[in-house]
Parts: C-alpha cells; sequence; structure tokens
C-alpha cells in the first residue's frame, strides 16, 4: 500500500514538472501570452514598422510600439499558410489604410520550423508586407502547444509589460473588415 | 528487501512518464492535412545503406507517376538537372510538410535548371489523395509500388520496414550524381542546403 502511494507521489511529481503539462496549452483568449523572445529584423523596415532598435540581438512582444500585435505562427511548408498568405496582406493593407489603427495594430509571422532563408523564401513568394521571424527548433512553436498552422494569436501589449491574449483561433480569421474591428475593440481603439 | 524492487519499479515508472510526455517530434502542423496525420513518433534516423555515391553515375529507372505518366530518370540526360527526393510515406508527419514546400520554389529549381521528382514506395492511389492536399504540385510524383521500393533499394534508402529514407540525390545532365543528403527521417532538410548544392551544378 505504501509503495503504491509513493508511485503515485512520484507520477504526480514527474506529471506536474514535465513539459507537456508546464508548457504544450495552446494559446487561449483571456490568458496571459507566453513568454519568448524574437531575433532583431535585419532589415531596417522591419524595426521601423515594429518600432524596435536595432542595437540589442533579441526583443520581446513588450519592446514592440504597438497596442495590439497579431502573431500568425505559419510555415513555408503548410498549404493553408500559404493559400492564406493573400488574405493576411489583405489584412495588413487595411490596418494600414485606417488611420485609427495605423501604428497601433502590428502583424507578425513566426515561421515554425523553418530557418531564416525559409521564412524569407515565404515572405518574397506572397509579398508579405510585416516580418516573419524564424523558429527553426520549433523552440516558439513548443511554448504554444505545437499549434497546427497557420495560427493566429492576438494579443494586447499592457502598460506594465503584459500581454493578455484576445483571440487564439486556427485557421482563416473570416471577413477582413469584421475582423478588423474586433482587433481595434481589443486594442482599445 | 523490499524497498529496492520499489526503486526499480519507480524508476522504470518515471522513465516511462518522461517518455510519454515529451512531444513527438516534428509532427505535421499544417492544418491542410486536418486529423488524418498517422504519428510515427521518434524513428531510427537512418535505417539502410547507400549502394551510390557522389560522383557515380546515377543509376535509371522507370516509374509511373500519379498522373500515369512514365517517367525514366534518363529522359532528363544532356537537358536538365534532376533532384530526387524520396520521402519515407505518404500520410506521415514530416513528408507531408516537405514537398508543399518545394511546390513553392518552382522558380529557383527553373533557375537552375533543374526538376524535381518526388518519389515514395507508396501506390498511386495513396499518393494521388495525399499530394491532392498539397496543392497542385508542379512536379511529377513518381510511385516507387511495385515491385515495392525498387529505386529505393536501386539507390540503397530503402528501410528494413519498408518505407524509403528522407533523401534527396541531385544529379546533373551527364547523369553524374553531384549531391547525396540521406537525411535523418524525423527532420525536414533545410532549403538552403538543396539550393546552395543546385547553385553549384552552374
Amino acid at each position: 500500500m505504501k509503495k503504491i502511494f509513493i508511485l503515485m507521489m512520484v507520477t504526480a511529481v514527474v506529471l506536474a514538472g514535465s513539459p507537456a503539462a508546464a508548457q504544450s496549452a495552446q494559446p487561449k483568449a483571456g490568458e496571459k501570452l507566453f513568454d519568448f523572445t524574437l531575433p532583431v529584423p535585419a532589415d531596417r523596415a522591419d524595426r521601423n514598422y515594429l518600432g524596435i532598435s536595432g542595437w540589442g540581438k533579441t526583443f520581446k512582444m513588450a519592446d514592440i510600439k504597438a497596442n495590439l500585435v497579431l502573431i500568425e505562427i505559419l510555415s513555408m511548408y503548410c498549404p493553408f499558410c500559404q493559400k492564406e498568405a493573400p488574405v493576411v496582406n489583405q489584412l495588413y493593407e487595411a490596418i494600414e489604410k485606417d488611420p485609427a489603427a495605423k501604428g497601433k495594430i502590428k502583424i507578425i509571422g513566426i515561421g515554425a520550423g523553418n530557418s531564416t532563408y525559409e521564412t524569407e523564401v515565404f515572405r518574397k513568394r506572397y509579398n508579405v508586407p510585416f516580418p516573419v521571424f524564424p523558429d527553426p527548433d520549433y523552440d516558439i512553436h513548443k511554448k504554444c502547444g505545437e499549434v497546427r498552422t497557420p495560427f493566429f494569436i492576438a494579443v494586447r501589449l499592457n502598460a506594465n509589460g503584459t500581454q493578455d491574449v484576445t483571440y487564439a483561433k486556427l485557421g482563416g480569421f473570416g471577413e477582413i473588415p469584421a475582423f478588423l474591428e474586433t482587433l481595434k475593440k481589443s486594442a482599445g481603439l | 528487501m523490499t524497498k529496492k524492487p520499489a526503486l526499480n519499479t519507480m524508476v522504470l515508472l518515471v522513465m516511462l512518464i518522461v517518455a510519454l510526455s515529451v512531444p513527438a517530434w516534428a509532427q505535421t502542423h499544417s492544418e491542410a492535412f486536418k486529423d488524418n496525420i498517422y504519428v510515427t513518433g521518434e524513428l531510427k534516423p537512418v535505417d539502410s545503406i547507400l549502394k551510390v555515391k557522389v560522383g557515380d553515375m546515377a543509376p535509371d529507372f522507370m516509374l509511373f507517376s500519379i498522373t500515369g505518366q512514365k517517367v525514366t530518370l534518363s529522359q532528363y540526360r544532356g537537358k536538365k538537372n534532376v533532384v530526387i527526393s524520396f520521402v519515407p510515406a505518404a500520410w506521415t508527419a514530416v513528408c507531408s510538410d516537405q514537398w508543399p514546400g518545394y511546390n513553392i520554389v518552382k522558380d529557383l529549381f527553373d533557375k537552375n535548371d533543374a526538376v524535381l521528382l518526388g518519389i515514395t514506395v507508396d501506390n498511386i492511389p495513396t499518393l494521388y489523395a495525399w499530394t491532392n492536399q498539397m496543392g497542385k504540385l508542379w512536379f511529377p510524383v513518381l510511385s516507387d509500388f511495385y515491385p515495392h521500393g525498387k529505386v529505393a533499394e536501386l539507390y540503397g534508402v530503402l528501410r528494413s520496414d519498408g518505407t524509403s529514407e528522407r533523401a534527396l540525390f541531385v544529379i546533373d545532365k551527364r547523369g553524374v550524381i553531384r549531391y547525396i543528403d540521406v537525411h535523418d527521417i524525423n527532420k525536414r532538410p533545410p532549403l538552403e542546403v538543396l539550393v546552395r548544392e543546385l547553385e553549384k551544378l552552374k
């Protein structure tokens, strides 16, 4: 009986501390965003878009100058991400054309399992105007519960440096005007 | 006396739990395949012995493509460089995330005067259904199904379970093998390495 009890205790401790239990939860609206860093883009236009300086090697979500950031988890190798690329570009254009949203809502892509070369191929192929960051070893992808792609996460950046997930969903986000309104509302615009 | 077996059991149990809680590496993440991907788990990285080497003439073969075309390697002799991409099996994780990438870089192949031949040991109906999820592919997809894996065997990339390795062969216009990458089956070869090898052919 005692042996079984010890086994159960060990099981509980190990499960609680395992990466699957600790990190594999997918982002959900209403929760805080998982912590991660991104490499500072080499391209000046990308840095200007995000409003980050070129000094450091990496930056965090809190460093981005925006009220809200839409993160697309994608892959150059994913057919649905390829198909969705023009739609996400249209959303970007809609944001840039909206005086209230421009500069306040920004988009970034994260290429799960993609090298820098591969994310650049994706950007060139689909004329992606926003920065797409490589995640060659799936580090960020693991932190967001190995979501399928394309996966969209909208994140409100709070003044105290934390981020709240306001939208987290697999696949296309539907009609652009309606989705932009949702994003603006979440951004407090 | 009773402590030792309990400890052994605990060690085993801990090992088992740790093994189970590590996420399967490099799954297919594209929503395009939905829940139709069979998860193989981590496999032995390489499970065959190459029968060709860089500098050899590439052994010729004839296979049928999913569009019913007869494709021979020698038909490209003197005309095109050829990249052969063997992937282990349809409807598995990493493989489903490899060809869709090649599908958007036809220009990189064209620029280097190269064609791509995708080969698996699956039969044509399976390959047809699987590659349909990838969108329209610009390159021939060839079935090395019967006699089972005869081309994979010819090159020495047929694994002991009847699947093939995840392997890339770059063959120049003279029919000489210029580059071989029998990749860790659990991982996708980075695109830049292949492109660099194609650029060397000029």
